[in-house]
């Protein structure tokens, strides 16, 4: 798995896209400090980006990198390599790519303005590791999509619609939901609607270090002890790491059985 | 002969100086050996120092115009029986007791100590723990309460009592005292007046700072930080808030300033700064709203109803959850001249006054008002999808509700 993974992650660094990725989030890191000068609230913009971009390019870019490779992955196939090695080699490859670029583009001017210094550090953190859950995520989910389709037209569609529905239409549904039915006790449905997406619970990351003041005006004791306390913290990554996990172990299930 | 004559005079004034004020020392090898003595024996205008040492005391009676002083903070301990010092005279003035052990009643508000119906008091230095009621100062004019440090336990709000407590009583300074762990930090009730500066009041269970029907009082300069909520003004009016900071008031019904019918009051200069609610504003006419900073609060302004030609100018909002949230369609406040965080206007002619009016009630607002659960959808891109809409044309929130001319740069 490691020679496919190496393979597959210097192929990527080496690529246009990977350049591109990278450039942007640099470009993007630069012009938010240069603008305000303020650490902390070019944090609160970056989250709000990350979390709209960061899963939609690991979904386009996961199964782009699928359809694209698909001759080599069948040259693979014909070689003594275990199936579910090949598909996680490539997968890793994708999502380390993508998480080096993030990493790297948002890093490199954070730490030219001081951040090492500054108590921002904390938030940063969060901020990267939310971007690097986001994109292990949705890249296998990616794949999993690309592998169970085999037109790239419908593949690329569903993609998209994938991370439509998680970044926008869900929110709808749920929001109308809690309106419909507000006459019931609701804090406990509203938790747990929110860890069924990732884009989501990953806001909810974000807002346990931002928004408490406002959270914390709700009533609701499911509420409280999950905002007032570390355990919304550890539930949220708990949550997380079972979106990566899931879907990788369909994936090999898939690739195990899926006839070339 | 001249410097004779200075030589007695300088006598004279020296004698007849203690004859007016002589003092009386309590100690346990003094002859004096209880305070309550010493205040018998002395004769009105002495002074009365005790000296450091405990002395298990209560009902304490100060029945003449004196001043009990403490040395190196002697200890008075009631042991739980009651209240302990209760001044009923005028001129009066306490300075440098260490008080504990107020007794908990339920039917008697005990206080650490109480002035009843007296003139000219003056309360400093002294610090107060394991208490019911810290100072509690009933139909008692013209004192000071100075620099003293209240340090209460309380856990219940009904078993409870409050750090300073001022009923009917008028023209009264409070000022650089600490309050922390009552009921409420300091009570105003009936009281005309008054103005409190420089103190601070934290972790108290209720309010930092608490108006009930009383007029034209003061406040500058006071911090409140982590109280069930910072300051409440209720049923008063002509209150002045100026230069206060608003902390960490956080939780449910948590404000950082709660106002409920207060006509006429003067808001100027105060920080807000990581509230739940920093303001929350209920019934409440022809207040200003100026120069003040809102940083980090859930709801920077919470208008429930019934609030009427109330002006906000020169404020700063600075990355409030929401900036204002409003709970009908009906508005006659005016908002001008702020700087709002959020607004993402632009400046053509260059004169610091963004071209476009901001709109600072978001639709999210009026649906966390009405189903408080959506709080949960904060910062997500379908809010962000609708609460554009809603700017766009608004149909929920008051129309003419916006601050026409926001101001680019932040107050300094």
């Amino acid at each position: 798995m490691g020679k496919v993974l190496k393979y597959s992650f210097y192929d990527l660094i080496r690529s246009r896209w990977s350049y591109i990725y990278f450039l942007f989030y640099l470009a993007l890191g630069f012009v938010l400090l240069f603008l305000n000068n303020d650490l902390s609230k070019a944090v609160i913009t970056l989250m709000n980006i990350i979390i709209v971009l960061v899963p939609l390019i690991g979904t386009i870019f996961g199964t782009m990198y699928y359809y694209n490779s698909k001759e080599f992955t069948e040259l693979l196939l014909a070689q003594p390599i275990t199936r579910s090695h090949i598909f996680l080699g490539q997968y890793l490859g994708v999502a380390g790519s993508l998480s080096f670029s993030l990493a790297l583009g948002l890093g490199i001017p954070f730490v030219a303005y001081g951040l090492l210094k500054s108590n921002a550090i904390f938030d940063f953190t969060l901020l990267l590791v939310t971007g690097v859950f986001l994109t292990l995520i949705f890249t296998a989910l990616a794949f999993n999509i690309a592998i169970s389709n085999e037109n790239k037209i419908k593949g690329f569609g569903y993609a998209v619609l994938l991370w439509l529905f998680m970044a926008v239409i869900y929110d709808g549904i749920f929001l109308l939901s809690l309106i419909v039915f507000e006459e019931y006790p609701l804090d406990t449905f509203s938790m747990v609607a929110t860890a069924f997406n990732p884009i989501d619970l990953s806001r909810t990351l974000i807002l346990l270090k931002l928004d408490i003041s406002a959270l914390l005006g709700y009533t609701g004791a499911v509420f409280r002890k999950f905002f007032g306390t570390q355990i919304g913290f550890w539930i949220s990554i708990l949550v997380l790491t079972l979106w990566i996990v899931l879907p990788i172990l369909r994936l090999q299930y898939k690739a195990n059985r899926k006839d070339f | 002969m001249v410097r004779n004559l200075v030589f007695l005079t300088f006598l004279f004034v020296l004698f007849s100086g203690e004859a007016i004020a002589d003092t009386v020392m309590v100690c346990s090898s003094c002859t004096i050996k209880s305070i309550q003595e010493g205040i018998t024996v002395a004769k009105e205008y002495d002074t009365v120092l005790v000296k450091k040492g405990t002395y298990y005391e209560y009902n304490i009676h100060v029945d003449k115009p004196l001043t009990l002083k403490g040395e190196n903070y002697p200890i008075i301990d009631g042991q739980k029986k009651g209240e302990i010092l209760k001044i009923i005279s005028d001129n009066v003035t306490i300075d440098g007791l260490f008080i504990i052990n107020v007794g908990v009643s339920y039917t008697t508000d005990f206080a650490a100590i109480r002035v009843t119906k007296s003139e000219n008091f003056t309360i400093q230095n002294v610090v107060l723990e394991k208490l019911f009621f810290g100072i509690y100062l009933e139909k008692s004019s013209h004192g000071t309460v100075y620099h003293n440090k209240i340090i209460g336990n309380a856990k219940d709000e009904y078993n409870s009592g409050n750090g300073i407590q001022l009923w009917y009583s008028h023209f009264v300074n409070v000022s650089h005292n600490h309050v922390q762990g009552t009921r409420d930090g300091i009570y105003l009730e009936f009281s005309d007046n008054i103005t409190i500066t420089k103190n601070t009041s934290t972790k108290n269970l209720r309010y930092g700072l608490h108006f009930m029907f009383s007029d034209n009082d003061v406040y500058t300069e006071n911090t409140f930080e982590g109280n069930g909520a910072g300051v409440a003004v209720m049923f008063s009016r002509n209150i002045d808030m100026v230069n206060n900071t608003f902390k960490k008031n956080w939780g449910t019904s948590a404000y950082g300033l709660l106002l409920k019918e207060i006509n006429d009051a003067k808001i100027r200069n105060n920080t807000f700064e990581e509230n739940t609610v920093a303001i929350s504003i209920e019934g409440s006419n022809r207040i200003t709203y100026q120069n003040n900073d809102f940083v980090k609060n859930g709801w920077a302004i919470r208008v429930i109803g019934a609030c009427y030609t109330n002006s906000f100018m020169g404020n700063n909002f600075l990355h409030n959850s929401f900036d204002v949230s409003y709970n009908s369609r009906l508005n006659d406040n005016e908002f001008r001249s702020n700087y709002w965080s959020n607004y993402t206007g632009y400046d053509l002619d260059k004169d610091g006054i963004g071209d476009v009016p901001y709109r600072p009630v978001k639709l999210f607002s009026y649906i966390a008002n009405r189903t408080p659960e959506t709080i949960i959808l904060l910062r997500s891109l379908f809010m962000d999808i609708i609460d554009f809409s809603e700017k766009v044309s608004p149909v929920f929130t008051p129309d003419n509700l916006k601050d026409a001319q926001p101001l680019m740069k932040k107050r300094l």
